[in-house]
């Protein structure tokens, strides 16, 4: 059994190889059957390993491949527990699904064999991240899921945006990483240890190992690093640049995956977090503030996908509010939700970018729900689970974690208002973009002829359709089957539950009528009054993202050009150049002078060495052959 | 008094060990002044090679005188070395000669500082 841990990630990783190796000459479409295969072999694998938890008998267990830093104490070593299956089923799982899309989605392109080469790495790294079992696999995991989302969003590299935006989330993530590094630094100090058991067991048997003080900073530096990685705030920025890759990697890695290892990286940290309050406090209120911000912005954008985007980052706020308010199986069951409804949302508008010849700009589309009906229907699915309309998955993950940060009470009835609110906003930002979208006149540009996508993208869209459809239901109030499913991975943190049936009646009722309530805004605004898209005043701000880009960029990229243009081309150019450069010209000064004594004249080398060789005789005779 | 410089023996007509130090001080000084005074870079050779040899005979000389061999050994090394480096320098000549028609030392200063 423990040989199927392995394959899971070694599966992806030999599909890495072979396409690195011979992805060229392998071409479309077996480059793209290949990775698929891989990684869909790498979800039966996992599932069949899962068995045992689905059932109840087994509580996880630890798979060591190798030593590795044995002055660390830290192995190559898997974690096989309710939490790392659950992660590796939805990465695997979702990730299947957007490489069999993405085999229809990159038809044509010229790097197609490397886009697969690229999508592989990328889940290897992931499932690296999440079935570490200790902080040395999860950090390299982490970092390497960094990588592969460079690679990915720049992959369009020609285009200076593309690669620009690579970039962008290259250097962002390092700030968060930085901060994650020096929190492993001090768990490593405190403890001795990289090793969850170790670590958790230790502050289980005595909470007093480590006080509250450095509990609280190793927390929040970690949420530095989820801050970075899940795009909260004030790290978020790279997220909506990163639509610039292709939209399968949209979908895959900047909405279902390795955007939610920031809220995983927090759920496996959980006992920490019980440690210290104020970091729970912390990352609940970055989660909400998070959740309302973006989703404000996400109201006032024209292109699709930056509209699907903010939308993550808001969405990546509710599962930050319900991990810090230490709901852990709330935040990670809307992790799993998100990934379904997210994801098929994504694929959604790749589908409708696809039919439209590429093109983004919402401007530019409506009336489509006739000419893309697969498309049309399954995200219509996505709509009404985003908004939090029972029964879909939606709406289940969602309120969850509003009833959660409503049951803590006390400063947390003001995240929960921000949340209902939120709730609202997403309904009726949602409601926009599909109605702007599939309601309404064409407004398509000439030459533009819509067509429904092929069977390879269309299928995918289907089977997520059915998931955000139903996947809510893992998780009901009357059968928390995934809560019984997670149990022996939380079993050492003491979680918030949920409120009385009837507090959580209200709660519900409240927040699907603000849902039902955003889309009829929506509604009577985009389809009764058929309001086009909106320009000057507030929603140029929000267009703009409230303009934040330029404000770091005046605040934080501009000194920081300043400064390094100051120590490139004055510090080291000028002194520490110059401090070479000038020992080099002394030598030099020096030898010229030297070199005068070279005359030329071979006669005159003789004399100085006959005189030289009187000199010594004389010496020597004087010294009255003493010397010897 | 006429110094002696000879005398017979049994052995037959023996030369005073102090004459060939003499002789090889003069040998070394004539090569000397050759190799300082002359300018063409063959007769400098021929002028090094006096000295090699006064050097050979000092060798030579009181390796006999004190009935011992390394001397003897010393000098076939310098032969065998002077012959080597005679080869060298002639092509070396040789070619400096084709090339700039003149052997004279005096204007081969292209690398003086």
């Amino acid at each position: 059994m423990d040989t199927l841990i392995f394959l899971i990630v070694a599966l992806p990783l030999a599909g890495f190889l072979a396409l690195l190796a011979f992805g060229k000459r392998i071409g479309e479409p077996f480059a793209g059957y290949i990775a698929s295969a891989t990684v869909g072999g790498s979800f039966v694998l996992a599932a069949i390993s899962a068995v045992d938890f689905f059932r109840g008998i087994e509580h996880g267990r630890t798979v060591e491949l190798f030593e590795w830093i044995s002055s660390l104490g830290l192995n190559a070593t898997f974690l096989w527990d309710p939490l790392s299956a659950m992660m590796t089923l939805v990465v695997t799982g979702v990730g299947a699904l957007i490489h069999i899309y993405s085999i229809g989605y990159m038809h044509g392109d010229p790097r197609y064999g490397r886009f697969f080469t690229y999508l592989n790495l990328f889940i290897t790294s992931m499932l690296l991240l999440v079935l570490g079992a200790n902080f040395g696999v999860l950090f390299i995991g982490w970092e390497l899921v960094g990588l592969s989302s460079y690679l990915l969003i720049s992959f369009w590299f020609e285009k200076p945006s593309a690669a620009a935006a690579g970039k962008k989330a290259f250097v962002v993530n390092r700030i968060g990483d930085f901060g994650f590094l020096i929190a492993l630094m001090l768990i490593f100090a405190k403890f001795g240890s990289l090793d969850f058991g170790y670590v958790f067991e230790a502050i289980h048997e005595n909470a007093a190992i480590i006080s509250v003080g450095t509990a609280t900073a190793i927390t929040l530096l970690l949420l530095v690093g989820a801050a970075g990685k899940s795009a909260q705030l004030p790290l978020y920025v790279w997220l909506p640049d990163a639509m610039e890759g292709p939209t399968p990697v949209s979908a895959l890695i900047h909405a279902a995956t390795m955007v939610t290892a920031g809220v995983y990286m927090v759920a496996r940290t959980g006992v920490l977090f019980e440690l210290a309050p104020v970091s729970q406090g912390v990352v609940a209120t970055v989660g909400a503030l998070t959740a309302l911000f973006a989703a404000t912005i996400a109201i006032g954008q024209r292109d699709i996908k930056r509209v699907l985007a903010y939308s993550t980052i808001s969405q990546l706020g509710y599962m930050f509010m319900g991990v810090g308010v230490l709901g852990l199986v709330g935040g990670v069951f809307h992790l799993v939700t998100h990934a379904f409804f997210k994801a098929l949302l994504f694929l959604g508008a790749g589908s409708v970018i696809h039919a439209m010849a590429g093109e983004q700009d919402m401007a530019k589309m409506g009336g489509l729900r006739k000419k893309v009906p697969v498309t049309f229907w399954t995200m219509l699915i996505a709509w009404i689970a985003i908004s939090g309309i029972p029964p879909f998955s939606g709406f289940w993950s969602k309120d969850e974690i509003l009833a959660i940060v409503f049951n803590r009470g006390g400063g947390y009835y003001v995240l929960w208002a921000v949340g209902i609110l939120t709730a609202g906003l997403t309904a009726f930002y949602m409601s926009r973009m599909m109605f702007l979208t599939f309601w309404g006149a064409p407004r398509w540009d000439e030459g533009v002829t819509p067509h429904e996508s092929p069977p390879s993208m269309t299928l995918p869209l289907v089977a997520l359709a059915g998931l955000s459809a139903v996947g809510g239901f893992i998780n009901t109030p009357w059968r928390p089957a995934l809560e019984h499913f997670l149990e022996p991975a939380f079993e050492l943190v003491h979680q918030t539950h949920l409120p009385a049936p009837g507090t959580q009646w209200v709660l519900a009722i409240v927040s699907v009528g603000v849902g039902i309530a955003g889309i009829l805004v929506a509604y009577r605004r985009y389809v009764a009054r058929d309001t086009q898209l909106e320009t000057g005043g507030v929603w140029d701000t929000l267009l703009a993202g409230y303009h934040v880009d330029d404000l770091y960029g005046r605040t934080i990229v501009a000194p920081g050009k300043t400064a390094s243009e100051v120590l490139a081309f004055t510090a080291d150019a000028k002194v520490v150049d110059g401090a070479v450069n000038g020992v080099g010209g002394l030598v030099k000064a020096v030898g010229d002078q030297f070199s005068k004594l070279q005359t030329g004249l071979v006669r005159s080398y003789g004399v100085g060495i006959l005189v030289g060789a009187v000199a010594v005789l004389v010496w020597l005779l004087a010294a009255g052959g003493g010397v010897f | 008094m006429i110094p002696l410089i000879a005398q017979v023996s049994a052995d037959g007509l023996q030369v005073e060990p102090g004459w060939y130090m003499a002789l090889a001080a003069v040998l070394f000084a004539i090569g000397a002044t050759g190799l300082l005074l002359r300018r063409n870079a063959l007769v400098m050779f021929m002028s090094i090679e006096l000295m090699l040899n006064a050097v050979n005979l000092t060798f030579v000389a009181v390796d006999s005188g004190l009935g011992s061999l390394e001397g003897q050994i010393s000098v076939l090394f310098v032969m065998v070395v002077a012959a080597a480096e005679v080869t060298v320098g002639l092509a070396i000549i040789v070619a400096v000669f084709r090339k700039r028609a003149t052997a004279s030392v005096d204007e081969l200063s292209g690398l003086k500082g």
